[in-house]
């Protein structure tokens, strides 16, 4: 999905959790994309994240660590 | 399999608890007290000719046929009107009674066609049969005089009335009426609408809808309910008139609305004569919509694609092909996409149209066959905050009440739901609570029907801005709590109290007063206030809601916001109470439950529970993904990146359904296999590669879910008209790609479902055979389902507390797009309109039109019925505008039931935060005068229509 648009779903997300205490925010961001977000999604916000995106909310980037790496790309043969 | 006939008692049940025995023709028999001596004397086996009296209506003492004789007591009173008391000796049958009965009915046919020897009706009314049971064999009256029959024979007959046709379902024809009034009755009492009037005076009496216009004419809303009532033929199905009365029928579940009402559907050898409302259906007790009675002509409509067809390119012509081609050709190209993409590059879309097992076999599909979790439903556009939301409150994705528990509501409160026209047989019963003196609160930006119509009138119409749902009711929160109105006790003992109190501060908050949010909500604080005190303190208060609420950038936030009040009111978890999604598609409760969701498994288990994972890879011999899947939105960005190639689409459009209509095509026409399987060549068929016929609800066995959580069955009452059911289809394609699927009725695979999911552990055919219908949880704990839900507890235990700030949509107006478009649905069309629009039901509303409000029509020189072209940020589409102050300045609205229309050209890909339910609610738009169609609207239809091309087949 375009860049845009990740960031603007991560941070909606954030948006929510805003309202909670800083630590649960954090935990309940992090266990949103876990739940919701499908590996490819993961994998691109892994991606722009490392790349020092800057658009992420700062309850996105501190969930960051918590969020479950996705596995491996696969390797589509040919 | 002969006609179900339903015994008629005559009268209503009575409730009372005493019991009275009496003697009827020497029967005795005991029935609750107040009960009358008609439904007396059924319950006894002895039943009393009657003409105006009906189980379904309050008994009305006017026919004068039902008479009786009664030891000690004078004369012949009705015993439709004189309830029972203890020892009564009644007697039905005596000479006397004959001969009054006789006279009786020979006074109506001197004034009937049938007392002149006129057939004019299907002769085989209940009024035919009760003049052959009180042995009338003559006509002494001649047939001189004034009369309703004779069409004046050259003379002018003042009294004679032509039949009314114009009703495109059933007829009325005044010759034949008897004046009983069970036809007003039912309009006033069960539907609730008030069309019907008896005009005149003694012999001049005759019944006229609206101001004495035709049926179509007037606030008719054709329910079906006076022409169920009408014991003579005065009012009469045209089907049956034309082809006479059916000779079996099948009780089966409608396939529209989520209220799911049983019918009986009424067969001719083949053919459907009509769908007749069920007494015995739980959701709907024998009430109709025009939708379920007389919409079902798209089921043999003959634009149906009976053969499966294929095609390289979606701009090739569609080639006609075996079932054995298609599907081999589908299951060669899914193998391929995988193959070459990866193994998460197809994936699935099921149908809340179609049946809980097949939507079942449709996931399964995907999560046993293609290996991936990459499968989604509709209930994504609509109800899928609701999951999320009342999944985080109370622990369970659903309503929590039946419908019947709106009898005991004291306050009710609608919310983004406009239950007439959406979900009108539970719309009926709602007002006939709200006519006994229940209280109403209505939260929407338009101005529904149930705001102000006869008989019902809203307390409070809290008309706000679209898009303001969570600062409302967060507001509505602030004043209970601030207000002293929490139910203290309630909370205490069934709730966190911690994140009770947590939320109270939060809410108390002088930012979340209504003084504070009346200024941008566009809501008087005075009646954010008076509302919320009467949800608190009225009584036992329900709320209602729709996808007025769901259907925002906040969504999941506003059903937190909803469950919180419920709980700080303590209104959950008794009758009358509760909080009650009302449900968009027939089975859109029921293709959550099965495991649609691309991160749940049947029974809204979480595809990372390793538990769950393991009872379904043992009993599907394959390891499960237990990384979520795909959603609709992230499949279709996907599929533009490249990494989603072929997606199975069961009975769905996704190209008319879901939001921004230029991106979902860029995505599908990005894929290599699109395959739609559907009953007609469905706008997102344009950009499919592979076309699968579908069946329709009459073609086979299953069951829908309807918004109660109530199991209903669906019976086949004919053989599929393109070979397969859909869930043989799909087996059929789980087969071709290699899967060893032997289901040979859909009992076994509610059989499955049952051994794997906790909640329906007990609900079998069988079951439902016995019961009618169970609502689940249906197990060993509630071994006949659960009506109420968080009775005692709730299900996650503890209820929840959530913090619901108000954060404002980006979809914001300004200059450039200054006016909030919302969209909604009218009584006769439903949905994407496939099949409403292929049937009469187009009579009421052929076209979807645009309502501006007085003032802003007036600044744009719009008049009404001008075209007008509506754009926002994301495209432009051309309607005729209706002027109405049903919407606010600054506020427009459409029904998107018209595929030329295309609302979603217009709406935005801004979605719930939680669930990427698309914002449909909410889309800033500039309206301005048109000449006519947008330039996108006609390549549309031109590539619709290319896109639509079969090729002839050659001659062989």
């Amino acid at each position: 999905m375009s860049p845009d648009k990740l960031v603007y779903q991560a941070n909606q997300i954030a948006k929510f959790f805003h309202s909670k205490p800083h630590d649960e925010g954090v935990a309940g961001v992090a266990e949103h994309i876990n739940r919701f977000w499908e590996p490819r999604m993961r994998r691109q916000f892994f991606e722009m994240i490392e790349a020092g995106h800057a658009g992420f909310d700062t309850l996105v980037v501190e969930a960051a660590a918590q969020v479950r790496p996705p596995p491996p790309a696969q390797t589509v043969p040919g | 399999m002969g006609l179900i006939h339903e015994v008629d008692y005559g009268t209503p049940e009575s409730q009372a608890e005493k019991q009275v025995t009496l003697i009827v023709d020497g029967k005795p028999v005991t029935v609750p007290e107040g009960t009358s001596i008609m439904r007396a004397s059924m319950e006894a086996g002895v039943e009393i000719p009657k003409l105006c009296a009906t189980d379904m209506l309050d008994s009305f003492g006017s026919c004068r046929i039902c008479l009786v004789e009664i030891e000690g007591r004078n004369g012949t009173p009705a015993s439709c009107t004189t309830p029972v008391s203890e020892g009564m000796v009644v007697h039905t049958r005596t000479e006397r009674l004959d001969a009054i009965r006789k006279g009786v009915m020979e006074l109506y046919v001197s004034d009937h066609p049938s007392g002149w020897n006129e057939e004019r009706g299907t002769g085989l009314s209940e009024f035919d049969k009760v003049a052959t049971e009180v042995g009338l064999e003559e006509n002494r009256y001649g047939l001189d005089g004034r009369n309703h029959v004779a069409p004046g024979n050259g003379s002018l007959n003042i009294d004679y009335l032509v039949r009314d046709e114009s009703n495109p379902y059933f007829t009325y024809d005044a010759s034949q009426c008897i004046v009983c009034s069970r036809c007003v009755r039912a309009c006033e009492d069960v539907q609730g609408t008030f069309a019907l009037t008896i005009e005149g005076r003694g012999f001049e009496s005759r019944i006229v809808a609206g101001m004495s216009e035709n049926f179509v004419e007037s606030e008719c809303v054709s329910c079906g309910a006076c022409v169920q009532a009408c014991p003579t033929d005065a009012l009469r199905e045209k089907t049956v008139l034309e082809h006479g009365m059916p000779e079996r029928s099948v009780v089966t579940t409608c396939a529209y609305c989520g209220v799911g009402c049983s019918f009986k559907a009424e067969m001719k050898g083949d053919e459907v004569l009509r769908m007749m409302p069920y007494k015995g259906g739980d959701a709907n007790h024998g009430h109709s919509c025009v939708k379920g009675r007389f919409a079902y002509g798209y089921a043999t409509h003959r634009d149906r694609i009976l053969k499966p067809m294929i095609r390289e390119k979606i701009s090739d012509p569609w080639r006609e092909v075996s079932w054995e081609e298609a599907l081999a050709h589908t299951a060669s190209e899914f193998r391929r996409i995988q193959h070459q993409y990866g193994r998460t590059a197809v994936g699935g879309i099921t149908s809340s149209r179609c049946t809980n097992e097949e939507t079942y076999l449709v996931q399964k599909l995907v999560r046993q066959g293609f290996g991936n979790n990459n499968v989604d439903t509709c209930a994504r556009v609509c109800h899928s905050p609701t999951g999320y939301g009342l999944g985080q409150s109370y622990g369970t994705s659903a309503g929590t009440q039946d419908f019947d528990s709106v009898e005991e509501s004291d306050v009710i409160v609608v919310i983004g739901a406009n239950p007439t026209d959406a979900h009108p047989v539970f719309g009926s019963r709602m007002k006939q609570r709200l006519r006994e003196g229940a209280r109403l609160i209505v939260i929407d930006p338009r101005r529904t029907d149930l705001v102000r119509s006869p008989h019902v009138k809203a307390d409070y119409h809290l008309a706000l801005r679209p898009g303001t749902n969570v600062a409302l009711l967060t507001t509505l929160a602030h004043v209970i709590v601030t207000e002293g109105l929490v139910d203290e006790q309630f909370v205490r003992e069934r709730c966190e109290w911690d994140a009770f109190q947590d939320w109270a501060g939060f809410v108390a908050d002088e930012a979340n007063s209504p003084e504070v949010v009346s200024s941008y909500i566009g809501v008087p604080a005075e009646d954010i206030r008076g509302a919320a005190r009467l949800y608190a303190t009225g009584g036992n208060g329900a709320i209602y809601y729709g996808l007025g609420v769901t259907e925002h950038s906040q969504g999941s936030t506003a059903v937190m916001a909803i469950a919180n009040l419920a709980m700080a009111t303590g209104n959950i978890g008794r009758r009358g109470v509760g909080v009650n999604p009302l449900r968009g598609q027939n089975n859109v409760q029921g293709s959550c439950d099965m495991g649609s969701f691309p991160h749940e498994l049947p029974g809204y288990r979480h595809i990372s529970g390793d538990a769950t994972r393991a009872i379904y890879e043992e009993l599907w011999g394959v390891k499960l993904d237990n990384e979520p899947g795909l959603r609709i939105p992230n499949m279709l960005d996907a599929a533009v990146d490249g990494s989603f190639r072929g997606l199975y689409v069961q009975g769905e459009d996704i190209l008319q359904s879901d939001p921004d209509t230029h991106h979902v095509a860029a995505g599908l026409a990005a894929m290599e296999c699109v395959v739609v399987q559907d009953l007609f060549l469905n706008e997102t068929a344009n950009y499919a590669h592979v076309f699968l016929p579908g069946s329709t609800f009459l073609e086979k066995d299953g069951t829908f879910t309807n918004a109660e959580r109530r199991i209903n069955r669906v019976r086949k009452v004919m053989e599929p008209k393109a070979r397969y059911a859909d869930w043989e289809a799909t087996q059929e394609l789980a087969r071709a790609l290699g899967l060893d699927w032997n289901y040979t009725h859909p009992s076994q695979i509610m059989d499955e479902i049952a051994a794997t999911t906790p909640s329906f552990a007990n609900v079998s055919y069988e079951l439902l055979e016995k019961m009618g219908s169970v609502q689940w949880p249906c197990n060993d704990s509630a071994p006949e389902g659960t009506p109420i839900m968080h009775v005692d507890g709730f299900v996650r235990g503890k209820g929840r507390f959530i913090r619901t700030e108000y954060v404002a949509t980006d979809e914001k107006t300004g200059p450039r797009f200054p006016l909030l478009l919302t969209t909604g649905r009218i009584l006769s069309q439903y949905n994407v309109g496939a099949q409403t629009r292929r049937t009469e039901n187009v009579v009421w509303h052929d076209e979807d039109r645009l309502e501006i409000h007085p003032h802003d029509a007036e600044q744009r020189g719009i008049r009404s019925g001008d075209w007008v072209r509506v754009a926002s940020r994301a495209g432009e589409t051309t309607l005729r505008a209706l002027i109405t102050d049903r919407v606010s300045p600054g506020v427009v609205y459409t029904t998107f039931h018209h595929p030329l229309t295309q609302a979603n050209v217009v709406t935005t890909d801004y979605s719930d935060w939680a669930t990427n339910c698309p914002e449909y609610k909410v889309t800033a738009v500039q309206v301005a005068p048109s000449n006519g169609p947008s330039d996108w609207q006609v390549e549309y239809e031109e590539q619709a229509r290319r896109s639509r091309r079969i090729a002839p087949l050659a001659a062989e």
